[in-house]
């Protein structure tokens, strides 16, 4: 398997601080890549460098094979990489359907298109039907989002994620404001996911759902990469003992070299 | 406005959550603002009867809007930013004695020096809304801070340039219009405003662009990462303002035919109040056209109301004072239950049940 997104070296200081220091990463089509560490690790940094949401100091991007600057999230969206943030990142006065396509809507038919104006059904019908295909339990598509519970939020920004992006996808912690139906959707549409080819790239805390779920796991420590594991293989002692420094000396991979 | 609602109408039968145009509406400030206005009108109605029900005292009322009507809509997309602009009135008196200036050195009442007279308050205008807006979005200097400077330094050029006297404007044909000018009976200058404000609420509630404005007040960083260029929409949203602020300086001009550079130190306090008591949130996300004018109407009705039925007028400050700080409790209670309970999504829930 080829990687679709490449990282190699990558290093960004903060003032002092050396939130990452050399990372390398990788996450091929079809694939779910977990990527843990504990927190300062470095992982929403990276992802951030990843999406185009943060400069680098030095390092090297590669998406198909080929160097890329992901200079702004716009860069990265038109690569068909989107990122579900820790934060959510919609706007709270906004209904569902007018978040997921804030930014992307849907031009009128006709000559009202070309004056700005939107198609406001379509949008809300196909919003409908993201949702849906989530098993999401967002009701009304009409109220803002600000309204509705930490778990609709979640599930809407997924939805969103997952409707644009054609190659890969981040998701930074996606159940952790979520009850146990919701991750057990949330979990399900990602692999359906990367059923339909798309790579996908889990950051999370939970370790049972990172065991479950992917395919690599990819641990993060002081602002590199440690260890790269495969994920049937592993185990939590194994992954904790990354994390924390205990187990790893220097980058141990046991899976299949993915590059 | 009719055939939006039309729509929406049909769309509800295959989403029964949507709710129509109306029902939406019942649930905003600016419909329960409008119940106050309602009342107001009412009351003096009653007390005043004829001579406040009057058409020269409702066309009397309009005029004294009009300006102010242009000015709100720019800055009813600047407030659904986040943002203020307190220059507009400063914006507005340096446009109108550079209009006038020109007018009144060109001479003559011809069609030429009635349109230079035009593009010369428009271009000052979005001189001053461009300089606003590169300082906020560019520079990154807060609004209340950079417009609160062009409000002293726009005021300021006017009395250099004027030094500090008005200029008549001499053209009759401007002036004309602004007096005696009427369409179907209605005066000309209101009739302009309304169709401003009309355009400038379908571009606000139904255009990307608008969408894009609420977006950007509600959630700034969120409209930055799904690809909205926040710096340049924010440039271009104070850019119109100062266009609206150089329109309604030619307004200005045609109704008084003079220049007055003291008159509008209260001009952008008034349009933000207008703003504000409509419904539209301070602190940005959401607000409408329609409230805005709502807003503007309460204070000229009082203004009017008190003066025919014999109430010192100066209690008009005190009334619209008090209107003000009523809205915007009114408004933030109403939204804090409604975040708390959430009554409308769970009254759906329970419906489906």
């Amino acid at each position: 398997m080829t990687a679709v997104l490449k990282a190699e070296g990558l290093t960004r200081s903060f003032g002092h601080v050396m939130a990452l220091n050399g990372a390398d990463f990788e996450v091929g089509l079809g694939e779910v890549v977990a990527l843990i560490g504990d927190n300062g690790a470095g992982k929403s940094t990276l992802v951030k460098a990843l999406t185009g949401n943060l400069a680098l100091d030095s390092g090297v991007i590669e998406f198909d094979g080929r160097p890329v600057t992901l200079d702004s999230p716009t860069t990265a969206s038109r690569l068909g990489i989107e990122v579900v943030h820790q934060d959510l990142a919609l706007a709270p006065h906004l209904n569902p359907a007018q978040n997921m396509f804030l930014g992307r809507e849907i031009p009128a038919k006709g000559v009202l298109g070309w004056l700005g104006f939107m198609d406001n059904k379509e949008m809300r019908d196909r919003t409908r039907e993201r949702l849906a295909d989530l098993g999401g339990t967002v009701r009304s598509l009409s109220s803002p989002v600000g309204s509705m519970s930490g778990g609709q939020r979640q599930q809407i920004a997924i939805a969103r994620a997952i409707a644009w992006a054609d190659k890969v996808v981040f998701l930074d912690e996606p159940t952790a404001a979520l009850g146990v139906v919701q991750t057990k959707n949330v979990l399900d549409s990602i692999k359906r996911v990367r059923d339909r080819g798309i790579a996908v790239v889990l950051i999370s805390h939970s370790m049972p759902e990172v065991l479950e779920i992917a395919d690599r796991v990819q641990v993060m420590r002081l602002g590199r990469r440690v260890a790269t594991y495969d994920g049937k293989e592993t185990n939590v002692e194994q992954l904790v003992g990354a994390m924390t420094g205990a187990l790893s000396l220097g980058e141990v991979s046991n899976g299949k070299e993915a590059a | 406005m009719t055939t939006t609602a039309a729509t929406d109408v049909e769309k509800t039968t295959d989403d029964d959550e949507s709710g129509t145009v109306l029902q939406r509406l019942a649930g905003t400030q600016a419909v329960w603002i409008l119940g106050v206005l309602v009342v107001i009108v009412a009351f003096f109605a009653i007390s005043g009867g004829d001579r406040f029900l009057s058409t020269a005292n409702f066309s009397l009322i309009s005029q004294n809007l009009a300006v102010l009507a242009v000015l709100g809509a720019g800055m009813t997309f600047v407030i659904i930013t986040s943002g203020i602009d307190l220059s507009i009135g400063s914006v507005l008196v340096f446009a109108s004695v550079i209009s006038a200036k020109l007018m009144s050195e060109m001479g003559g009442d011809g069609a030429g020096v009635v349109i230079v007279g035009i593009l010369a308050a428009v271009v000052a205008g979005a001189a001053w809304g461009f300089l606003n807006g590169f300082l906020i979005a560019y520079a990154k200097i807060p609004a209340l801070i950079v417009t609160l400077g062009t409000l002293s330094a726009a005021l300021g050029l006017a009395y250099v340039l004027s030094k500090g006297i008005n200029i008549t404007v001499g053209a009759e044909s401007l002036t004309d219009f602004g007096i005696y000018t009427r369409f179907a009976g209605l005066p000309a200058l209101p009739l302009l405003a309304l169709v401003i404000v009309v355009i400038f609420g379908i571009v606000l509630h139904r255009t990307r662009f608008g969408r894009h404005t609420f977006a950007i007040g509600s959630n700034q960083e969120a409209a930055r990462r799904v690809g909205i260029r926040v710096d340049r929409h924010l440039m271009l949203i104070y850019l119109i303002t100062g266009v609206l602020g150089g329109i309604g300086a030619v307004m200005y001009l045609a109704q008084f035919g003079t220049t007055t550079i003291g008159g509008q130190s209260l001009t952008n306090l008034n349009v933000i109040a207008a703003v504000v008591i409509g419904g539209t949130s301070i602190f940005g996300g959401y607000g409408s056209m329609f409230g805005t004018i709502v807003g503007l109407f309460i204070p000229a009705i009082l203004q009017s109301g008190f003066v025919i039925i014999g109430v010192d007028p100066f209690w008009q400050g005190v009334a619209v004072g008090a209107v003000l700080i009523a809205a915007v409790y009114v408004d933030q209670t109403r939204r804090a239950a409604a975040q708390r309970g959430a009554p409308r999504v769970k009254q759906a829930k329970e419906g489906t049940k």
